[in-house]
């Protein structure tokens, strides 16, 4: 309890629940999975492109080996708000702290797009996920337990040509999990796949986040999406946290359920008040 | 796409009969030639006939000459090409990967591209003679733009979003270029090689009927001195063939460099 209420840092946006909730959540895992994720301290964080102010004052503290989805409407921030986390654009103002021991194999990003190398194999591709460590020795069975992970094994020789859209999204996951990340970004990673394949990859990235214990922060702009898979909600509204729901529903998730659809609800309705005209949503 | 894959699964068991089908038209053009010589529909005087064309290649084989001036042809395209070719690949290169490269070269390039590289073989006389290098300078100069251009240009359109994902998982300039930007660059420096195949042989002919002491279009102006069109004609149809040579040769390697690409997958 003591230890749990550490990572209320004074700065950060408080959560409605109290954090030992997650905690023992979390202590269900293995201990080598728990100990993986982690904590993540963002404070004052501006970031303009030329005079557009995009994010002006995020304060955040994601807990170690929580899955946290960031939500709003297009031309929010939130992608801006996950390609600073993952050190792909300059800070503007402000600082985002993962911890002095993270390196940076340690966070890991999965896009829209698979952005898979076309000229190589899938094993190969799963490869250059080890970052620096990708001419190891281990390198190939490390990249081979990684495609069983993702349930790709069979396609390790495959040209991602021939792959469908759901299976280059796995070959992209297997990828980024390679390194064993402690940090997990998704940006809109299912925002291109149909609504089955989207059920299925959404099942297969909470068994993947269960077990590995990383921390999770998924940008997406399907709610329902979003309440399946996150401990925590957050609504960014004008390149601010406007809201913080913390999803108290326990895992695995019945999908359609009465519970999920009434926080679903409520977060729609709250992305909807924003502005009068609903009509640009 | 549909109609070749569905003709090939209906006759998996004929793929020599595949391979022969090309060669039907050629085949037909010159059994049509044969008949109208023979017939007298066309002179002799006027075009001679495929059989007078062979045996006048037979002959010429026979006195080793026309091995000797295919030789001389060959040895100046490949030599001219690696030198042209190789410049070109380089300054492709330099300039796709630096922007100050880029700034210091490509404008001159562009100005020195729009000469009609044939149209200096009178400057090209007076500076080298008649000998091997002018014929060198001439197959180099038209071989490097398009190589230069597509190289480029191949550079240029990699996607930026690979190039981004290949900097997250830690790759260094050198890792970069060999797994991301080259392998994407190579099917547009392949569409440059094949141009500048077709432009080493036009450029090498031209430059020997104008001035060379050996080679196959040396040999052409010869004949058509004597009045020989069999020669003429033979030379002609050696162009094509070592047209058709070196474009099945760029393929083969395409097909083996581009595998993974869709559009040379076997299924």
């Amino acid at each position: 309890m003591q230890e749990a209420l550490r990572f209320l840092s004074p700065g950060a946006v408080p959560v409605h629940r109290a954090d030992f909730v997650e905690r023992a959540r979390l202590l269900r895992r293995s201990p080598e999975a728990q100990a993986r994720g982690l904590s993540l301290t963002i404070r004052g964080l501006h970031k303009s492109f030329g005079d557009n102010e995009v994010l002006r004052g995020i304060d955040l503290h994601i807990l170690a080996g929580q899955s946290v989805a960031i939500v709003g409407r297009s031309g929010c921030g939130k992608s801006t708000l996950l390609r600073l986390i993952a050190g792909l654009e300059t800070i503007t103002s402000g600082t985002i702290s993962l911890g002095e021991d993270a390196r940076p194999e340690d966070i890991r990003v999965m896009f829209q797009e698979p952005r898979l190398l076309p000229w190589a194999r899938v094993l190969s591709n799963v490869e250059v996920g080890l970052g620096r460590e990708r001419n190891s020795p281990d390198a190939q069975a490390r990249a081979e337990s990684a495609l069983v992970e993702v349930g790709l094994a069979d396609k390790r020789s495959q040209w991602p040509a021939v792959l469908s859209g759901g299976q280059k999204q796995r070959v992209a996951l297997a990828r980024a999990l390679v390194s064993q990340p402690r940090v997990l970004a998704f940006d809109e990673p299912l925002g291109a796949l149909d609504a089955l394949t989207r059920i299925s990859m959404q099942r297969l990235l909470e068994r993947v986040w269960h077990d590995q214990g990383f921390t999770a922060i998924l940008v997406t702009h399907d709610v329902a999406e979003a309440v399946a898979l996150a401990d925590r909600v957050l609504v960014i509204e004008d390149g601010r946290i406007a809201e913080d729901f913390s999803v108290d529903i326990p895992r695995p998730r019945q999908r359609g359920s009465a519970e999920l659809a009434a926080l679903e609800g409520a977060i729609l309705k709250n992305l909807l008040e924003g502005t009068e005209d609903t009509s640009d949503l | 796409m549909s109609l070749i894959d569905l003709s090939r699964v209906s006759s998996p068991k004929l793929p020599r009969a595949d391979g022969l089908i090309p060669w039907i038209v050629p085949l037909a053009i010159i059994l049509i030639w044969q008949l109208a010589c023979v017939t007298g529909f066309v002179s002799a005087r006027v075009l001679p006939a495929p059989s007078d064309v062979a045996l006048a290649g037979w002959k010429l084989l026979l006195s080793g000459e026309l091995a000797r001036n295919i030789w001389v042809s060959f040895w100046r395209a490949s030599v001219g090409f690696l030198i042209g070719g190789s410049i070109g690949f380089s300054f492709g290169l330099a300039n796709g990967l630096s922007h100050l490269s880029n700034k210091l070269t490509d404008t001159t390039l562009q100005m020195v591209r729009n000469i009609p590289h044939l149209a200096l073989i009178p400057l090209v006389i007076l500076w080298f003679g008649i000998d091997e290098s002018a014929k060198l300078f001439l197959v180099a100069l038209g071989v490097f733009f398009p190589i230069y251009l597509n190289t480029l240009h191949g550079i240029r359109t990699v996607d930026p979003q690979l190039i981004e994902m290949g900097r997250i998982y830690g790759m260094t300039d050198g890792e970069l270029f060999r797994r991301v930007i080259f392998p994407s660059a190579l099917p547009s420096i392949f569409v440059g090689l094949r141009f500048a195949l077709g432009i080493m042989w036009l450029t090498l002919i031209v430059a020997e009927t104008i001035a060379a002491s050996s080679g196959l279009g040396y040999m052409a102006m010869q004949a058509r001195e004597f009045m020989l069109i069999d020669v003429v004609v033979l030379s002609i149809l050696i162009y094509a063939l070592l047209g058709k040579l070196a474009d099945s040769a760029s393929r083969a390697l395409e097909r083996l460099t581009l595998s993974w690409h869709p559009a040379f997958q076997k299924h």
